[in-house]
């Protein structure tokens, strides 16, 4: 066991080139479908919190549900989208790193629009009748929150990046896990430890545990410092 | 701009009758006060006149018009700011008015010499103090050049030596040549400000008079009681 963790703490230290690899497409693959995610989800949750329109109660449960979408799901219905009979079977995107993001950004974009619709609806009530006195429109309304809760977001966006990134499910099934082009943490982690490469899979959950951890003190750190800076 | 007129506005959420009928005639200029005791229905009657609440009954005309109510600016006893600087707060309230960034900048630039806020423009706004937050608030109500100017108690927290600089600005968006029309429990404010005092009591318009008059021969009996310091809640108590 401890020869195990010395190993992994090895190929650590060492920086092996194999497992910088897929470091880096793992970040690169959740960085983008994170971006992508944002863009979508957040404003969308935004006018959801601001919006009033019939039906507005059953987006709000579906919008809570997806949250909790199964990756599987959400890598077999991208899977079926994307293969040569499915409707984006001609663009070639199966088994390449851009169907890993299409699968994380399904994955991830209704749960931060889920989170940024709880954020913005919690401020709305501190600020509809300043805003709606203020004669603003709609989209200024959504533009508007979305830049007071900037800070506050952020949570959202680690939470959508924490899901991609620990996600296994979808980008298997999509990526198909191919060395040196579509392996990313979760799926190296998976696979090396079904083969007993248990240093490999180690170092991996270390760098994703780092990853995490560092990404939520820069979190903190910066919502700390738009508390003092803000108000 | 024309005479606002208020014609039997009647304001009744679930039954409860807030406004009663309210008749009001405001001419185009000057400070208008509303005095009343607590409950009487001023706040609910501001937002009424500033479209942010849908009367149940009564017209609100300017001349033979329906009054618009993007006419109307309304500035809070507690202003909600955004977490961004002072500049940007201000600058929230000419985005309907659609005009270039560079005309915005300016507008901006004026209305913040005018409140005495300009040194702290790029300061965040949440942390000013009470008194520049409601200057910052005027300010804001101000910068889109409203012809009306609603006020709910815009002093009510404040210290004497803010309370003066927001009755100063008050006086200034007077000469401008907007119609102010404020909400007040102080009445030393309301003789220092006032060109004309509306008496509200249970939802309704006791009394409309200039401030010198008012203040001088109150003509309702229960607006003397309120100068003399006895509530009419107090008076019907006793009996």
């Amino acid at each position: 066991m401890l020869a195990t963790f010395a190993e992994a703490f090895a190929l650590l230290t060492q920086l092996e080139s194999r497992l910088l690899d897929i470091v880096l497409l793992s970040l690169r693959v959740s960085g983008c479908a994170v971006a992508i995610g944002a863009v979508i989800g957040l404003p969308v949750g935004a006018w959801v919190a601001v919006a009033r329109f019939p039906g507005r109660g059953a987006v709000t449960v579906v919008l809570n549900a997806m949250m909790g979408l199964p990756s599987v799901i959400v890598g077999v219905i991208v899977y079926l989208a994307l293969s040569r009979s499915g409707p984006a079977g001609s663009l070639g995107l199966l088994f390449t790193p851009t169907a890993m993001v299409i699968a994380q950004t399904v994955l991830t974009a209704p749960l931060m629009a889920a989170l940024a619709r709880q954020i913005v609806e919690d401020a709305w009530r501190d600020y509809e009748t300043e805003f709606r006195a203020l004669r603003l429109t709609r989209l200024q309304r959504v533009t508007t929150l979305l830049y007071d809760c900037r800070y506050s977001l952020v949570v959202a966006v680690l939470a959508g990046l924490g899901r991609a990134m620990s996600e296994v499910g979808a980008v298997m099934i999509v990526g198909g896990n191919i060395d040196g082009f579509t392996r990313v943490m979760t799926t190296a982690i998976a696979l090396e430890t079904s083969k007993g490469d248990l240093p490999l899979a180690i170092a991996l959950g270390l760098v994703l545990l780092l990853l995490v951890l560092l990404l939520n003190a820069v979190a903190q750190t910066l919502r700390g410092w738009a508390m003092r800076r803000y108000g | 701009m024309l005479p606002i007129s208020v014609r039997d506005v009647r304001f009744m959420p679930a039954g409860r009758r807030v406004l009663a009928g309210i008749d009001l005639e405001l001419g185009g200029e000057g400070i208008t006060v509303v005095l009343g005791p607590n409950g009487a229905g001023k706040s609910v009657l501001l937002r009424v006149l500033a479209g942010l609440l849908a009367p149940d009954a009564g017209t609100i005309q300017w001349g033979d018009h329906a009054a618009p109510a993007e006419a109307a600016a309304i500035v809070f006893q507690q202003p909600a700011l955004i977490r961004a600087s002072v500049r940007a707060n201000v600058e929230l309230a000419l985005l309907p008015l659609g005009m270039a960034r560079a005309e915005r900048a300016v507008r901006v630039r004026q209305v913040l010499e005018r409140v005495g806020l300009a040194h702290r423009a790029r300061d965040a706004a949440r942390l000013l103090s009470g008194g520049e937050k409601q200057r910052l608030a005027l300010a804001r109500a101000w910068a889109a050049r409203r012809p009306l100017l609603l006020l709910d108690e815009p002093t009510a927290n404040l210290d004497p030596t803010a309370t003066e600089a927001v009755e100063q600005i008050v006086r200034e968006i007077r000469t401008d040549g907007a119609r102010v029309v404020m909400t007040s429990h102080n009445l030393a404010q309301a003789m220092r400000v006032a060109d004309d005092i509306v008496f509200l009591s249970a939802g309704r318009v006791v009394e409309h008079a200039p401030a010198a008059r008012f203040f001088r021969k109150p003509q309702s009996q229960e607006a003397r009681l309120f100068l003399q310091g006895e509530l009419p809640w107090r008076i019907s108590f006793d009996s």
